[in-house]
């Protein structure tokens, strides 16, 4: 069994999303490559980011992510970078461009709407309540039994 | 020969569903009592036939017959017993077996202990029941047969994908199916209340039961399949908004508002036409989630284009129910006249919010889901929806909901008073937000998700709290904790569920905001601080397991030069099926997890290593178990079962006289 073992290792490739080896020696520069790298999708995986993923197609966004930090880009410049040469597939956080504004304003639009359509039910049930609510002569009788 | 006898069952189940379909329902149109009564027997017979074609399945699954294409494909010889089992269900034609199983059982459940339903809307519920049956045996005779036999046999099988030869996933994907499919029993109900033309208090009584156990199902399954998430894919995250995960998540947040709306039908008999559109949606989503994870169509529009069959027959029996039940929910809605009336500030109008935030959220995520789809299709473009849209669009409607929830729990029905309810909630309210703020104060980081997670938390756990004790209603002290062990178990299942969620926004918040990370490569021999903790890698060796072998690491834990713990982290390789998978090696405690990962061996010696301390893990997984023990306590209520009685003495006095 032991050399299919060595032999699946040899196959295997990198295991780890980050690798100690691409890591940054700055901290700092460390942490924005890893925030910007969970908003980058990795092309080749299932709905995985850069940052998660062990492809090596991820390996490379990722250093080549650091490489664009390195050479003094900003992080917008960085991602910008990135989506030029691989599109806007790799943003796993969508652009409010275009038709992608309905997919952001959806949950607000329907929030808004919904909330106008229950307002308008609960005040019209609400309407229903106050008709059957005591009158005033009522009240007073009420009144005047609870203090006996 | 058994395998025969298991396909031959789900034939003659298909049958027997197409009996139930229509004979019960046109009797009931008919009043004709003998054609009624056809509905119980065979549900329980399509449910038999079922049970001994899933036998049948897991026979070959166990004896290794390899004759089966689906055993071949999914099983090994080398493969432990526990797996082997799961294989039965661990793909798609098995699974499905599972879903009809699971369908033919709600529906035989609803006539073995329906014994109180009306008999009219007993078999037009159990009809509805086998008209999703027919349509899903067909489905699974037609494209998908878990009976597929070979010619030529070969001697040994290909593995169960490894990631699923796990424990956790193994018993997943059956609470998931059983909540999935739990909710057609509200699907049933609701098609037949509006074939009836009526609902009332009585329904809203029979349908509840039903959504909560679904409920209960598919809390326990998606926490499973998140808790497995966490300690499998090797970095301990617990949630991906991947759209399978997104399939079983959008079914649970329309359950959950159909649980207490279900709650103001039976309660105030207001919202009657609200709570079975959400009856009809809940299965929806349910279906469309079946369709998303069978299909294939979101991971790539291609993949669907290129194996269309499967897809295509799903989509046609989401087009038919959900296009024949809305139809007949628009035609007939109109006809339920609503009855409990209440004031804009009520428990009535709370459970508005909460059905408003709850389906919104449920929208939004299905927006995200089929947003690349339609973009794709309408715009052309190719994008992607991933974690940091719906953390960003998700995460406020459940702030939300957490904020009302306290409050809305308390106030009374019908006409309430927002300043008294409120006023039990003012030492709540100052103490969740004091806490939060000394967690802004403290932390290292500027991040807000941290403290108002914790804020949300402490003011839904105060308020569950709070609730129960406001049950107990006025005396002293002693009086009241006697009060409260007495409580109805449906108010202690409330509290706790209601607990139980903002224990698991704590836990989502904590983990996310406060993590520690270490990457890094560290010799034998070597070790590194970790927070508090010193790590040190002592040894890594190759470990044989059954169907796998493993390089695993001993790592000791030390903390102030005193030893905690030596953790095993591996990895495995599994040559069946060419995988690999990781297994972290988690310490659990109270406070956190320590969680270590090995990696490959580097270029210049040494190993790659992974650890991660995070903070109040498993109060995430234990806040949704005890969402779902809420759930099992309130199924317990005796409430419920004295209702079916004193019905059932009712018809037993109308039938004597």
């Amino acid at each position: 069994m032991r050399w299919v073992f060595v032999a699946w290792l040899l196959m295997a490739g990198p295991v780890f999303a980050v690798l100690p080896a691409e890591m940054l020696p700055d901290p700092v520069m460390e942490a924005r490559a890893r925030a910007i790298s969970q908003e980058l999708r990795c092309l080749v995986c299932r709905n995985e980011s850069i940052d998660d993923s062990d492809a090596g197609l991820a390996h490379d966004l990722r250093v080549l992510l650091r490489e664009r930090l390195l050479a003094g880009d900003t992080d917008a410049a960085a991602v910008a970078f990135i989506v030029d040469r691989y599109g806007e597939f790799v943003l796993l956080r969508p652009t409010t461009a275009g038709g992608n504004l309905l997919l952001w304003l959806a949950g607000p639009l329907m929030v808004l709407g919904g909330g106008v359509v229950a307002v308008a039910m609960v005040r019209r049930r609400s309407r229903d309540a106050e008709a059957e609510a005591l009158s005033v002569e009522d009240q007073a009788r009420l009144a005047e039994l609870l203090q006996k | 020969m058994i395998v025969e006898l298991g396909h031959f069952a789900v034939i003659l189940a298909f049958c027997v569903a197409v009996v139930q379909m229509t004979l019960p329902m046109i009797g009931a149109q008919r009043r004709d009592g003998a054609l009624m009564a056809l509905a119980g027997p065979a549900a329980t017979a399509q449910f038999l036939l079922i049970a001994v074609a899933f036998g049948a399945l897991t026979y070959a699954f166990v004896t290794d017959d390899f004759s089966l294409r689906l055993v071949v494909n999914n099983s090994n010889t080398l493969q432990p017993m526990l797996y082997k089992v799961a294989g039965v269900w661990g793909n798609h034609e098995g699974s499905l077996l599972l879903w009809v199983l699971d369908l033919s059982f709600f529906g035989a459940c609803a006539h073995w202990f329906g014994g109180n339903l009306p008999a009219a809307l007993k078999a037009r519920v159990l009809a509805v029941q086998a008209a999703i049956g027919v349509a899903f045996l067909a489905f699974m005779l037609l494209t998908s047969n878990p009976f597929w036999r070979l010619d030529s046999p070969p001697m040994n099988g290909q593995d169960m994908n490894p990631l699923l030869q796990d424990p956790g996933l193994a018993f997943h994907p059956p609470f998931l199916y059983l909540g999935y499919v739990g909710l057609s029993m509200a699907f049933s109900f609701a098609v037949a209340a509006l074939i009836e033309g009526r609902v009332d208090a009585a329904w809203g009584r029979w349908v509840r039961p039903w959504t909560l156990l679904a409920w209960v199902f598919l809390t326990i399954g998606i926490a499973m399949g998140s808790w497995w998430a966490y300690y499998e894919l090797g970095w301990g995250g617990f949630w991906f908004w991947d759209p399978v995960e997104n399939a079983s998540f959008m079914p649970w947040l329309i359950a959950t508002a159909l649980l207490h709306s279900a709650i103001v039908v039976e309660k105030r008999e207001a919202l009657k036409a609200w709570t079975i559109l959400l009856a009809i949606l809940a299965f929806g989503f349910s279906l469309i989630g079946t369709f998303i994870v069978r299909s294939g169509v979101i991971t790539s529009v291609h993949s669907f284009a290129n194996d269309p069959e499967r897809g295509v027959f799903i989509l046609l029996i989401l087009a038919v129910f959900m296009g024949g039940a809305l139809t007949l929910f628009a035609a007939r809605a109109g006809a339920l006249e609503a009855k409990g009336v209440f004031a804009m500030v009520s428990r009535e109008s709370a459970l508005v919010a909460n059905n408003l935030l709850l389906t919104v959220a449920a929208f939004v995520v299905f927006v995200g889901t089929i947003w690349p789809l339609v973009a794709e299709i309408v715009m052309g473009r190719a994008l992607s929806v991933g974690a940091p849209f719906f953390d960003a669009a998700f995460t406020p409607f459940m702030a939300a909901l957490a904020v009302i929830l306290p409050i809305g729990a308390v106030m009374p029905w019908k006409r309430a008073d927002l300043a008294k309810s409120a006023r039990a909630f003012r030492a709540a309210a100052v103490l969740a937000v004091a806490l939060g703020l000394l967690i802004y104060a403290v932390q290292t980081g500027r991040s807000a998700l941290g403290p108002v997670g914790v804020m949300l938390a402490v003011w839904v756990v105060l308020g569950a709290g709070l609730d129960l004790l406001n049950c107990t209603g006025r005396g002293d002290f002693s009086t009241r904790t006697a009060r409260l062990r007495r409580l109805p178990r449906g108010d202690w299942g409330k509290a706790v569920a209601h607990g139980g969620f903002g224990i698991l926004i704590f836990g989502v918040a904590a983990m996310s905001t406060w993590v520690t990370e270490d990457i890094r490569v560290v010799q034998k021999g070597g070790s590194y601080d970790l927070g508090p903790y010193q790590v040190q890698l002592v040894a890594v060796t190759e470990v044989q397991g059954p169907n796998y072998t493993a390089r695993r690491a001993e790592m000791r834990v030390t903390r102030g030069g005193a030893q905690i713990a030596t953790m095993y982290p591996e990895k495995r390789a599994y040559p069946v099926a060419g995988m690999a998978t990781t297994e972290a090696a988690i310490r659990q405690s109270v406070a956190g997890d320590l969680y270590l990962v090995i990696g490959d061996p580097q270029d210049g010696g040494g190993w790659a290593v992974r650890s991660y301390i995070k903070p109040f893990a498993d109060w995430l997984w234990g806040g949704a178990l005890l969402m779902a023990l809420g759930g099992m306590l309130s199924l317990s209520d005796r409430r419920y079962r004295i209702a079916a009685a004193a019905t059932r003495r009712r018809r037993m006095a109308v039938a004597a006289e």
